[in-house]
C-alpha cells in the first residue's frame, strides 16, 4: 500500500470518482470483472497480487468507485526493465466494470497510476498487450500511448 | 509500410473533415491543401461517401464532411477500402505457400502483417486528432520553453 492510503477525489461532467489504494474486500469485485473480461475465475491469483502490489511499497494496486460503487480497478509498478532499458511505469492491468464504461473510468485509473509513476521519477509508461485485444489496445492509443521500441518475442517449450 | 496514392488521399480527406465534424469541404479545397488531384480525391470520397464515412452536402456551400464515428472508426476501417492490409491474398501467390521456405516466410510476413493490422485497428480517427492535438501543444511548449 502507498504511504498513509492514497485517496483522491474528483468531479468529472457531474460524476464523482473516488480512486483509492485496493483494500482486501475488493477482492471478490476485482476476481470477479477479471473472470469477466478472461473467462477465468482465480480468486487465489488476485489475492497473492493483492499481497504483492496492494498490501505492499512494491507497486500501485488502485480502485475506483462511483457513488460506493465498484467501476474498475488498475495495477502498476516501477521496472527497471531487463536488456538495459531505464526504469519505467509498467501499467500491470486495468479494468472497468462494464457496466460503468464510457464515463472515463480508465482514464481517471491510468491518469492516476501515470502521476504516481511521474513522481517517482519515471519518464515513460509502458504495457504488454496481446495483438487482438483490440478493446485495451484501443484505449492505451487513446491515452497517447504508441508502439515503443521493444518487440515481445516467444516460443513454446515442447 | 507504403500506402497507395488513392489510400492517402482517403485519409487526409476523412481527417480534414472529421477534425471539425460540421465542417463541409469540397474536393477541391481537400486537393488543394494537400497537393493532389482533384478529380482523383472525388472518386476516393464516392467511395468514403458509399462505406458510410464522408456525406456530400448539396446546394450553396455544400460539400462532404464527416458521418463516421470518430470514436469507432480506425484507421485501419479506411484503409482497407482502398487495399489489402493484410496482404494474405498477395503473399500467398507470391511465396510459394505449400513449399517450406514458403511456408517459412508466410510466418513472418504474417507476423508483420498481423501486427500492421492491430496497429492500425486500434487507432481511431479521434485517437489520430487528439495526438496531433498533444504533439502540437507539446511543441508549442517546448518552442516557449526553449
Amino acid at each position: 500500500m502507498s504511504e498513509g492510503g492514497f485517496h483522491k477525489e474528483m468531479q468529472v461532467d457531474g460524476v464523482t470518482f473516488l480512486i483509492r489504494d485496493a483494500d482486501e474486500k475488493d477482492l471478490p469485485s476485482v476476481t470477479d470483472l477479471h473472470a469477466y473480461n478472461t473467462g477465468q475465475h482465480t480468486p487465489d491469483y488476485w489475492r497473492e497480487t493483492y499481497h504483492r502490489y496492494g498490501n505492499s511499497t512494491e507497486g500501485f494496486f488502485y480502485v475506483c468507485t462511483i457513488d460506493s460503487q465498484f467501476a474498475g480497478f488498475i495495477i502498476g509498478e516501477v521496472r527497471a526493465w531487463e536488456f538495459g532499458s531505464e526504469p519505467c511505469g509498467w501499467v500491470y492491468t486495468i479494468g472497468v466494470n462494464p457496466e460503468m464504461r464510457l464515463k472515463q473510468v480508465g482514464t481517471r485509473l491510468f491518469e492516476t497510476v501515470c502521476e504516481q509513476f511521474r513522481k517517482a521519477g519515471v519518464g515513460q509508461a509502458r504495457t504488454m498487450l496481446h495483438r487482438q485485444d483490440n478493446l485495451n489496445l484501443s484505449f492505451f492509443r487513446s491515452q497517447g500511448m504508441m508502439g515503443g521500441p521493444y518487440i515481445e518475442l516467444e516460443m513454446p517449450l515442447d | 509500410m507504403k500506402l497507395q496514392k488513392a489510400t492517402y488521399c482517403a485519409l487526409y480527406a476523412v481527417l480534414e473533415l472529421a477534425r471539425d465534424p460540421e465542417l463541409q469541404l469540397s474536393a477541391t479545397d481537400i486537393a488543394d491543401k494537400y497537393n493532389i488531384s482533384a478529380n482523383h480525391l472525388a472518386k476516393v470520397l464516392r467511395d468514403l461517401g458509399r462505406a458510410g464515412l464522408v456525406e456530400s452536402v448539396r446546394g450553396a456551400g455544400g460539400g462532404y464532411r464527416f458521418s463516421g464515428n470518430l470514436k469507432r472508426t480506425t484507421l485501419f476501417d479506411v484503409i482497407h477500402l482502398f487495399e489489402d492490409v493484410g496482404g494474405a491474398s498477395a503473399r500467398a501467390r507470391d511465396s510459394h505457400e505449400g513449399t517450406d521456405i514458403g511456408n517459412a516466410l508466410n510466418l513472418v510476413l504474417s507476423e508483420i502483417d498481423e501486427i500492421a493490422c492491430a496497429t492500425l485497428g486500434s487507432i481511431t480517427i479521434g485517437t489520430l486528432l487528439k495526438t496531433m492535438r498533444w504533439r502540437n501543444e507539446r511543441a508549442a511548449r517546448e518552442t516557449v520553453d526553449s
